[in-house]
């Protein structure tokens, strides 16, 4: 048997060597378990482990808020607790029928609502590049298991950052696809005019291949729409692609020296590859993004929990009467960030409210949008930090929502836009990685794939955590 | 911009379910006042000829086929029921 490095070892050589025969399907399984034993205590990025495989393949982690049959889903909630799905979401379905086998759930931030995953009822997701710091999130626990080489590659969910951040913070790659291109059907909702399923993975080729397994027209999910074939890239070259460069998005306050020399030296980089850059400006989305989100998403979240109500699955408080038992079980079975975001959603959703809250933040989602349009009769791609800054300690950030909110603040705009976006490790500050966000414009993944293997290979970035190296 | 006070945030919760600790309702009171008063910023636009989204793509009537197809059995529909009676979800008297 083949000494298996799961540290390095990427999907797409995986499954040379089983189809070389040269790796056996159940010795590829035991070594990312085995991984996950020495590992994971450290980390927590798993919520669940499946100690058996279930079929052969190749295996894959996947988000706890994305539905697998008979395997519990929690959704990081105590609500969700005993949860066990008779029913596979899509994305796993698809993912069983092109030989991915399931290797466990991972850790995220209750409801994904959160940029650190210290929101999971389960507890915190570690960093593995440094345990004493998080991961991202909501998916810090499908980003921190790719990176530690607890899985070749993950499932993540993203409304306004939690694939994307989460890969800028452990050092991977990470897509949220464009609005409409995967199927939500089985996925916890949060905000659903911005959920998003999408691929992590260790490169950008193995992120377009669990992409193209993932994406396209469900019939149960009416909001996706035929997708254009993936192309694996290969050029090693930007030529002849516009690279815009956002100043609101480059020069923003909170945004880090470490993180805004490594973007820069990366767009540099870029420049030597061939492409054209040039500055733009997204003046509006970047001063209303983060407020016009923290209305919408909320908005969405308080009626999408409205359904956590003890009656038909989840946990179930005592009650005098059906009303108590319905307060009493939310209270028990709902972490701090969930009902601040409800109270939040249903304050601005309210009689007297509606129309200077979310009727505003959804015309300010028109602005952002037509700006973003305007950008890419220009241009291909727009570059930017994916996070203001690297991965911060635990704890640094947790009393404060309006600090944690303003992690998302470089992802949210083009989430509000629908756009796709993905994030490529471009190098080191204070020993941390470095995200830098490549955006596009609606299905334009293609685009983005070449731009971020073109620049992946450019870059070099070490992706197994300076910790981890023999 | 006014705080919210706590009769609104008694009020909220009632409307959203929600049973609140009397320190909970403190402290939220503190952290919508703080977080409303950052979003409520998207009000400084001009925003008189503008269109709201809703959904980010251009896409209009999406329909399904309308044609029978499986559904979970009883038994599965009921699988994480908290309290089942035959066919019904038990719940405490309105």
């Amino acid at each position: 048997m083949m000494a298996i490095d799961t540290l390095t070892l990427t999907a797409e050589e995986a499954k040379r060597l089983l189809e070389a025969r040269e790796l056996s399907s159940a010795e590829l399984y035991q070594a990312y378990l085995a991984a996950i034993g020495e590992r994971d205590p450290e980390l927590h990025a798993y919520l669940h482990v499946c100690d058996e495989p279930a079929a052969e393949g190749i295996p894959l982690a996947i988000k706890d808020v994305i539905s697998t049959k008979g395997v519990p889903t929690t959704a990081g909630s105590k609500i969700l607790e005993r949860y066990v799905p008779v029913f596979d979401a899509t994305v796993s379905a698809r993912c069983k029928a092109r030989g991915l086998v399931l290797l466990g759930k991972t850790n995220t931030d209750e409801f994904a609502m959160g940029s650190s995953t210290e929101n999971s009822a389960y507890g915190p997701t570690h960093n593995p590049w440094d345990p004493t710091r998080v991961p991202g999130g909501s998916g810090g626990g499908s980003a921190a298991a790719v990176t530690a080489g607890l899985a070749p590659w993950a499932l993540g969910s993203d409304t306004g950052g939690s694939i994307k951040q989460p890969s800028a913070l452990c050092g991977n790659v990470g897509l949220r696809p464009t609005y409409g291109t995967v199927s939500r059907y089985g996925v916890v909702a949060f905000a659903s005019s911005l959920d998003q399923v999408g691929p992590v993975a260790k490169n950008v080729r193995d992120c377009a291949l669990l992409y193209s397994v993932i994406a396209g027209r469900d019939e149960n999910d009416l909001t996706t729409v035929d997708v254009p074939e993936v192309e694996l890239p290969a050029a090693q070259d930007l030529k002849g692609v516009r690279v815009g460069v956002p100043r609101e998005l480059n020069d923003a306050e909170g945004i880090e020296p470490g993180v805004r020399e490594a973007v820069q030296a990366a767009i540099a980089v870029a420049e030597s590859l061939g492409a054209e850059i040039d500055e733009c400006s997204l003046p509006r989305s970047v001063e209303f993004g983060l407020a016009c989100y923290y209305l919408i998403a909320p908005a969405e979240a308080s009626s999408n929990l409205a359904r956590y109500d003890g009656v038909r699955y989840g946990l179930r408080e005592q009650g005098a009467d059906f009303r108590e038992m319905v307060m009493k079980t939310r209270d028990a079975g709902l972490g701090d960030e969930p009902k601040r975001r409800i109270m939040l959603g249903t304050y601005a959703l309210s009689s007297g409210y509606y129309d200077a809250y979310y009727g505003t933040a959804q015309k300010v989602r028109t602005v952002i949008k037509r700006e973003h349009d305007a950008a890419f009769e220009r241009f291909d791609v727009l570059l930017s930090p994916t996070s203001p800054t690297v991965a911060f300690p635990l704890g640094a950030k947790a009393g404060d929502p309006l600090a944690m909110y303003l992690n998302d603040l470089l992802t949210i705009p083009s989430c509000m836009a629908g756009l796709p976006g993905l994030n490529i490790p471009c190098g080191l500050s204070e020993g941390l990685p470095v995200g830098l966000q490549l955006i596009g414009a609606q299905f334009s993944e293609n685009t983005l794939f070449r731009a971020g293997h073109a620049l992946e290979g450019a870059l070099g970035f070490e992706t197994v955590p300076t910790r981890y190296r023999a | 911009m006014a705080r919210i006070s706590k009769e609104e945030v008694l009020h909220v919760a009632r409307l959203a379910r929600l049973e609140l600790a009397d320190d909970e309702v403190v402290r939220l009171q503190e952290q919508l006042s703080d977080i409303l008063e950052a979003v409520s910023r998207v009000s400084e636009l001009d925003l008189s000829d503008v269109p709201p989204t809703a959904h980010p793509l251009d896409v209009q009537n999406a329909w399904a086929e309308d044609v029978p197809h499986d559904s979970l059995s009883a038994d599965e529909a009921f699988a994480n029921a908290p309290d089942r009676h035959d066919d019904h979800f038990r719940v405490p008297p309105a």
